[in-house]
């Protein structure tokens, strides 16, 4: 591999687009959590929580368009393909993200009576969403299949994210509020958690054993001796925070953000191994971050010589 | 119906309900700055209820053109991964750099705008509601380059089949877009201004007299007054530019189906384009080529150059009259109530019952304008370039009816919700007047100012 332009275009592509995903599920995942959190929450702790997201929530969404807009910009060979196959989660996706966007605005302006309505549409619009983006992530580690088993399995990693997603959301409701909301928060982490778990385990299962390529990867020696420290490392943070539940609220409020920047941690290192995994492809087993480049019609598996010179 | 047509449809509802509301934020940003900027000169807390009252519509439609946009940019994806795969080099970039250097500076510092009044320093408030207004501006500069670009396609070279960049400069001021640009920023300079002084007419007939429903009423009027003449020159100058490098879209607006001189200012048609030929014509002798071409026989393209090459008729047509005709109800209306405004200093009940409704005048005008503009390129998506049916994706049409189905239903509530909502703030804001007292935040940081008055 010879490091010009062509090649390397690509790389820093693909690493700027995996960094504005992360940031984004990181991000939008703890105002969708705290979405999802409204269906167990009553009108005033509503307000606070919406207050605690306020100022953030349109600058987390801007992140969701900058990893889509690198995708069309770097890769709009799998821009088309991935969103083609995908094409009715990602509709699902954005109705939810539009319901919720709109009620974040709308309920603090409509009459009073009518509050209610917008405070169900944003707690539906966040779940949809995350569900959404949960699906797409099953479905999309599987290799864009369509079969029976790959929909349930899109379900369960749905359902996981979800949870995750209100996992973050709680830990930053620990952060930022106190009373009997934080402690309410602590317990909605502790449960939420389980089903994260639960997410990543499927999800690390299933990437190697639907791709042997992926497989060949993880289990050969030294490789699963070099990657032994992700899964120990993630299990490590899981398990701590799980002990750190039971401790929380602490005393004068210390730690009130541990536990938002483990998950975001967690996150990451989880993010790490399905890069790992699916590296150097954008759409599994099919295109490479080299071949999804624009290019000339000709040769799909041709080198990415063509497109050097122009910008 | 097929995927082609049905995919055209969804993209025209979204695109269509996107823009209405970037087009009231990028000028309210402005907007609110001279709002603030007046508070900060003269104190007068009046400003800055105009200001509190006007920025919760910048929010909500912020709201609706982050979350109706960023559907936008998923789009391109689903239903149009030809577009991409042909013109993307030139598309991607210029995308790019509005999500870049313009929605992370709206994003970012509408936090403040939005939150941060007396939160942060008086200086810093007032910079991010500049940052804000200037951030939606280059957001419309860099679609609107992409936009123009599509239409008059300029600095690039085609290589097998794929359309690669080559002078940059030449890209983003082709030929169309210096117009274009001006054009739809004094449209959204309009549109703000009549909703402005509509939403401000509202709670005018609904009794109140308050200082800050007054200063926004006088902005908005004003603001109406002195745009309509600029956005009519402008118009004019945007026709002769399409005259000169799309002559076809212009044979369309005009419905001249013959190319020759003394061709007639045709008021009112039905456009047959089975017949080739007008129906129910009601025109004016040789307005036609005295607007277009400035002489009473100065010979006007006709749509028999371009059979088969030419746009639909009749949509291009009658969005270029529906366009005019509000934007000449603009002026009569701006112009007569300034007057009384400026010279009776008073506000004639009639003319407030003609204010309420053209609120949203400035949407029907838009819409009107982008539809001749936009229907008049087909059949091209890229004027020369690229055809609308070559870009279409493999979607089975069952699926994209069925998300367009449910889009406009939603599109359709949206838009329910947030004209009442509006309408509510406003009568709210009647009702209270001036003497409730600001929220808690609010009222104590303009107890400062106020203390010398």
């Amino acid at each position: 591999m010879t490091l010009d332009w062509p090649t390397l275009l690509p790389l820093i592509f693909a690493g700027l687009m995996g960094l504005a995903i992360l940031v984004y599920v990181v991000l939008d995942g703890f105002d969708l959590g705290i979405g999802i959190l409204f269906a167990a929450s009553d009108a005033h702790e509503k307000d606070t929580m919406i207050a605690a997201i306020g100022p953030f929530w349109d600058a987390n969404e801007t992140w969701l368009v900058l990893a889509v807009g690198l995708l069309l910009v770097a890769f709009p060979v799998a821009h088309g393909v991935i969103l083609t196959a995908l094409y009715i989660p990602v509709f699902v996706l954005l109705v939810g993200l539009i319901l919720r966007g709109v009620a974040f605005d709308f309920r603090a302006k409509v009459p009073v009576h009518r509050k209610k309505r917008w405070d169900a549409l944003f707690c539906i619009g966040s779940l949809a969403a995350s569900l959404a983006q949960g699906y797409m992530l099953g479905v999309y580690v599987l290799g864009l299949e369509t079969g029976l088993p790959a929909i349930g399995f899109g379900l369960l990693v749905a359902l996981c994210l979800a949870a995750s997603y209100a996992a973050m959301g709680a830990a930053w409701l620990i952060y930022k509020t106190e009373g009997d909301l934080q402690r309410k928060a602590v317990r909605f982490l502790r449960s939420a958690l389980v089903f994260t778990a639960v997410g990543m385990v499927a999800v690390s299962l299933a990437t190697p054993f639907a791709s042997p390529r992926i497989f060949e990867k993880w289990f050969t020696w030294p490789e699963i001796a070099l990657l032994a420290p992700l899964p120990i490392v993630t299990g490590a943070a899981f398990l701590g925070l799980w002990l750190l539940t039971f401790r929380m609220p602490a005393p004068g409020d210390r730690h009130a953000i541990t536990p938002f920047l483990t998950l975001a941690a967690i996150f990451a290192l989880g993010f790490a191994g399905l890069a790992y995994s699916f590296y150097p492809y954008v759409v599994p087993d099919r295109l490479t971050i080299w071949e999804a480049r624009p290019r000339p019609k000709a040769s799909p598996s041709s080198s990415p010589a063509r497109r050097s010179c122009c910008r | 119906m097929d995927a082609l047509i049905l995919s055209r449809l969804q993209f025209a509802a979204n695109i269509s309900f996107h823009i209405l509301f970037p087009t009231i934020t990028i000028a309210l940003g402005w907007v609110l700055l001279f709002f603030k900027l007046r508070y900060n000169a003269t104190g007068d807390s009046a400003w800055m209820r105009a200001y509190f009252f006007w920025v919760k519509v910048f929010a909500l439609s912020f709201a609706l053109g982050v979350v109706s946009g960023v559907t936008m940019s998923f789009q391109f994806g689903t239903n149009w991964p030809g577009f991409m795969e042909k013109v993307g080099n030139i598309a991607g970039p210029l995308l790019a750099y509005e999500v870049l250097t313009a929605f992370f500076l709206e994003a970012v510092f509408l936090g403040i705008m939005l939150f941060g009044f007396r939160r942060v320093s008086n200086r810093v408030h007032t910079l991010a509601t500049f940052l804000v207004a200037f951030g939606t501006t280059l957001s419309a500069f860099w679609i609107l380059a992409l936009n123009s670009w599509m239409q008059t396609p300029a600095g690039f070279e085609m290589r097998d089949g794929v359309a690669f960049p080559v002078d940059w400069w030449a890209i983003v001021f082709n030929p169309s877009f210096p117009y274009r640009l001006v054009h739809m920023l004094l449209a959204s300079g309009l549109t703000v201004a009549f909703l402005v002084a509509g939403l401000s007419a509202l709670r005018f007939l609904a009794g109140d007299r308050a200082e800050s429903m007054w200063k926004a009423l006088r902005t908005g009027v004003f603001m109406g007054a002195a745009l309509i003449p600029v956005q009519i020159f402008v118009g004019d100058m945007h026709g002769l530019n399409t005259l000169e490098h799309q002559p076809q879209k212009v044979a369309a607006m005009e419905a001249n189906w013959e190319t020759r001189g003394n061709v007639p200012l045709v008021l009112f048609a039905w456009p047959d384009e089975k017949a080739r030929e007008n129906r129910f014509e009601i025109a004016v002798p040789n307005g036609a080529s005295l607007i277009l071409r400035h002489s009473l026989d100065g010979i006007v393209p006709g749509l028999n150059d371009y059979v088969g090459e030419h746009p639909p008729v009749a949509p291009v047509f009658w969005g270029f009259r529906i366009m005019v005709g509000v934007g000449l109800a603009m002026l009569a209306l701006s112009w007569a109530t300034s007057w009384f405004l400026w010279r009776r200093g008073a506000m004639p009940k009639l003319l407030a019952y003609a204010y309420a409704p053209m609120a949203f005048s400035g949407w029907v005008a838009t819409l009107a304008g982008w539809y001749t503009t936009e229907i008049g390129r087909q059949p091209w998506l890229v004027t020369g370039v690229l055809r609308t049916e070559e870009a279409v994706g493999p979607v089975a049409a069952s699926n994209v009816g069925f998300t367009l189905a449910i889009y406009v239903v939603l599109y359709i509530v949206l838009m329910i919700v947030y004209l009442g909502v509006l309408t509510h703030l406003a009568l709210k804001a009647a009702k209270d007047g001036d003497q409730s007292p600001m929220p808690g935040v609010e009222d104590r940081a303009l107890a400062q100012p106020m203390a010398g008055e």
